[in-house]
């Protein structure tokens, strides 16, 4: 099976371009980048390709990339299918041009065992048109308390671990999954934040929390949370990724720690990078989301971190929610957004302001989570597996949540004008979306 | 008065309220002032108009001020305590909005522990719904009758000096009022602990001052505020004692201020926390009853406006 892209504007993340060029794809894999101007047949034939056989994609332009890889997407499968399932979550996540889902275990029950996590590999595969790789829980029940069979996870296909939104506060406990998780080579990602300080908190504290009165954290919490785990990598020698940065006051201390060579990485969300703590406005709930979105500041100097490398991924955090769970009053109501389709447009708002361009932008979203993975994909380069995408990054939309493929459809973008659309999505070469 | 000069469905906070519309509702309190002080105490303003008064958080005096206001205007007025056990799902709360909106009521009365409750259920009915304090974000008629008695005291509402003193951080009465009175360009000095009194209420325009002494020097206005402990969750003072003894209003500290500045308290008091007693009760200065009178008056005004404006919007509406 041979498929020729031609007449593609080529986003490279690894080579930091961004040209028009032709790519080759054959069983699934990327055979060779090619410049621009080459006539296809003459090509198939240097090459031995059966021309009748090979299928041509003219791009005419369009932006071609490595597909989107997502870590931290929640499905609510098992315990919560009303709200998402392996089906709609692999829909919407081909629709994004998102074409790795690495799935979060904060589920009904906790995906802590290899038994919970073959159920949720075979659901996947049986479901799925994108690839999934599933994420255990470092600690049983994500309760803190005792570290999770990391080994046997791993042989049945766990890919990092980690308690999601739960710190685990006993620094006993983690140091101790923290050195036995480097003993397997087993990624942990964890959620800085100090749990005590930010306990309860629906918004970030300054004027606006203070003029709502919503019960605030300080941004510090995360400072706190980051420097706690950075202290206890210097212990035990663990990989690390911290799930969101979000605030500026974080930053230095995750430079520091990258400079003193520690395994260390860190992503962000996309709701982070492109809303601030005024969008929530009258208490709109599709805008609580955790940690809470944070100042303009903020939002300014995650993007800067982006833009130079310290941040090193963005992840959508798609987190499904029901109409029942947001329509409640801002404290009590479920926070999360579902963000597997808008990553793309939004995150191009970040280009189209020309804070990021193209290669950086993918670097963030699929270079460096499938590097950070130890994935061969997120690539525009001989060997690495097709998944791409082709988008425009020009053609507008108004954001109509009702036309998400998502079971639920809370989304902060609802009736925002938007930029970029995915024409087609391809995994390991086959399209699993066309619009 | 007329209501063009009050374009609002609801009165949801103080936020949306223009200075204008400050003004033209305590000039019609005012009128209301003086029918309450009259033996036949009767109006028919909301006649053959259905008020309930929904409280989803236990009140004795707002509700009962709420009552008194809707009856003196001719109103069916109905209380509904609805139990903090029977709302821990906030569904409930949008169904029972739901189902009260279709009894057809024309004013709701609404307090909620949360913040920004009253504000969602306002969305679900198509009546005209008061805020009476929803967690710790507005409580609106509060700070206009406090901006009633004020007025009244000082003969102006502008150009004073007044301080709002203690727990700031849990109250929804001192936003309210923190917004009310900055917009009638008053100068406003938060005094209390920063546990209590945190620095991000500088940008609301106010001085803060952790020293009563100091912060007191030469208000018109001395506006003291109840410790919330049923709001705190954590140690946010040492003691009680203690608090009394630095923050507390006792006729020491009070000395600082201008000489015929008055002292306000939303109630109810916890004497020997905030308030000495005999401030509290020194007709001289206290005027706490005074604001108890007004909030009647400043809740007749509000309603009988929002009446009018939705009498009006259900006339367009049919017409």
């Amino acid at each position: 099976m041979t498929l020729l892209f031609i007449n593609a504007r080529l986003i490279d993340p690894e080579a930091g371009t961004d040209s028009l060029g032709a790519l080759l794809v054959q069983d699934g894999v990327i055979a060779e980048v090619l410049p621009e101007g080459m006539e296809p047949g003459q090509l198939f034939r240097a090459r031995n390709i059966d021309e009748a056989s090979a299928q041509v994609v003219d791009c005419s332009g369009k932006c071609l990339a490595p597909g989107i890889v997502d870590i931290g997407v929640k499905v609510c499968e098992p315990g919560e299918r009303h709200k998402e399932s392996y089906k709609t979550a692999g829909l919407a996540a081909a629709a994004g041009g998102v074409t790795t889902i690495v799935t979060r275990p904060d589920t009904t029950p906790t995906i802590d065992s290899p038994e919970t996590l073959e159920f949720v590999t075979r659901r996947a595969q049986a479901d799925a048109p994108v690839n999934v790789l599933p994420m255990a829980a470092l600690t049983k029940e994500r309760a803190g308390r005792e570290m999770t069979e990391i080994g046997f996870l791993m042989d049945a296909g766990a890919v990092a671990f980690s308690d999601c939104d739960h710190v685990v506060s006993n620094t006993k406990v983690f140091s101790r999954a923290l050195t036995y998780a480097r003993s397997c080579g087993a990624l942990v990602i964890a959620h800085p934040q100090e749990p005590l300080l930010s306990a309860g908190a629906a918004a970030t504290s300054g004027k606006f929390a203070a003029l709502r009165g919503l019960p605030a954290v300080s941004p510090m919490a995360e400072r706190m949370g980051l420097d706690r785990d950075i202290a206890l990598l210097e212990m035990t020698g663990a990989k690390y990724h911290a799930d969101q940065i979000t605030t500026a006051r974080a930053l230095p201390a995750l430079e520091r720690a990258k400079a003193n060579g520690l395994d260390i990485t860190a992503g962000t969300s996309i709701h982070h990078l492109t809303l601030n703590e005024l969008d929530v406005a009258d208490y709109r709930t599709f805008f609580k989301v955790k940690p809470p979105l944070r100042s303009e500041e903020d939002r300014l100097a995650v993007i800067e971190a982006v833009r130079t490398g310290l941040i090193d991924t963005i992840s959508s955090m798609h987190t499904p929610q029901d109409e029942e769970s947001k329509r409640l009053p801002f404290e009590e109501a479920a926070a999360g957004a579902v963000a597997l389709e808008t990553l793309l447009p939004a995150a191009l708002r970040l280009v189209h302001a020309q804070q990021l361009d193209l290669p950086g932008l993918f670097r963030a979203l699929a270079l460096n989570p499938a590097k950070r993975l130890g994935l061969a994909s997120g690539r525009l380069s001989a060997d690495a597996p097709a998944d791409l995408v082709l988008f425009d990054p020009d053609a507008p939309f108004v954001m109509d949540r009702f036309k998400l493929r998502s079971k639920s459809q809370n989304t902060p973008y609802d009736g925002q004008r938007m930029q970029g659309r995915v024409l087609a999505t391809y995994v390991a070469g086959t399209a699993v979306f066309t619009n | 008065m007329s209501a063009a000069t009050f374009d609002h469905r609801h009165l949801l906070g103080i936020e949306t309220l223009k200075p204008h519309e400050i003004t033209a509702l305590l000039d019609l309190a005012d009128s209301y002032v003086e029918l309450n002080r009259r033996p036949e105490k009767h109006s028919d303003a909301l006649a053959g108009l259905t008020q309930i008064n929904m409280f989803f958080e236990n009140s004795t005096r707002t509700q009962a001020s709420f009552e008194i206001a809707g009856k003196r205007l001719g109103a069916d007025v109905m209380n509904m305590a609805m139990q903090a056990s029977s709302i821990k799902k906030g569904e409930t709360l949008i169904d029972t909005a739901m189902t009260l909106n279709a009894m057809h009521p024309d004013l709701l009365v609404v307090r909620h522990p949360h913040s920004g409750a009253v504000d969602l259920l306002s969305q679900k009915v198509n009546c005209a719904v008061l805020n009476a304090g929803d967690g710790k974000h507005e409580h609106p008629t509060q700070a206009l009758l406090d901006a009633l008695t004020i007025r009244r005291a000082k003969g102006r509402l502008h150009r004073l000096n007044i301080a709002i003193c203690g727990d700031v951080a849990h109250s929804r009465v001192a936003r309210s009022n923190l917004i009310l009175l900055g917009k009638m360009e008053n100068r406003i000095r938060l005094i209390g602990p920063p546990t209590l009194v945190p620095g991000q209420f500088a940008e609301f325009g106010a001085e803060i001052y952790d020293d009563m002494r100091e912060g007191l020097k030469d208000v018109d206005v001395v506006m003291m505020l109840r410790l919330q402990k049923e709001r705190m969750d954590g140690g946010f003072i040492p003691s009680e004692r203690e608090y009394f003894h630095r923050f507390g209003l006792d006729a020491d500290k009070l000395s600082h201020a201008k000489p015929d500045a008055i002292v306000m308290h939303p109630g109810p008091m916890n004497r020997g926390v905030e308030i000495d007693g005999t401030i509290a009760d020194d007709i001289n200065r206290s005027v706490i009853q005074e604001q108890v009178e007004m909030g009647v008056a400043v809740r007749m005004a509000a309603m009988d406006l929002l009446a009018q404006n939705l009498r009006k919007s259900r006339q367009a509406e049919a017409s």
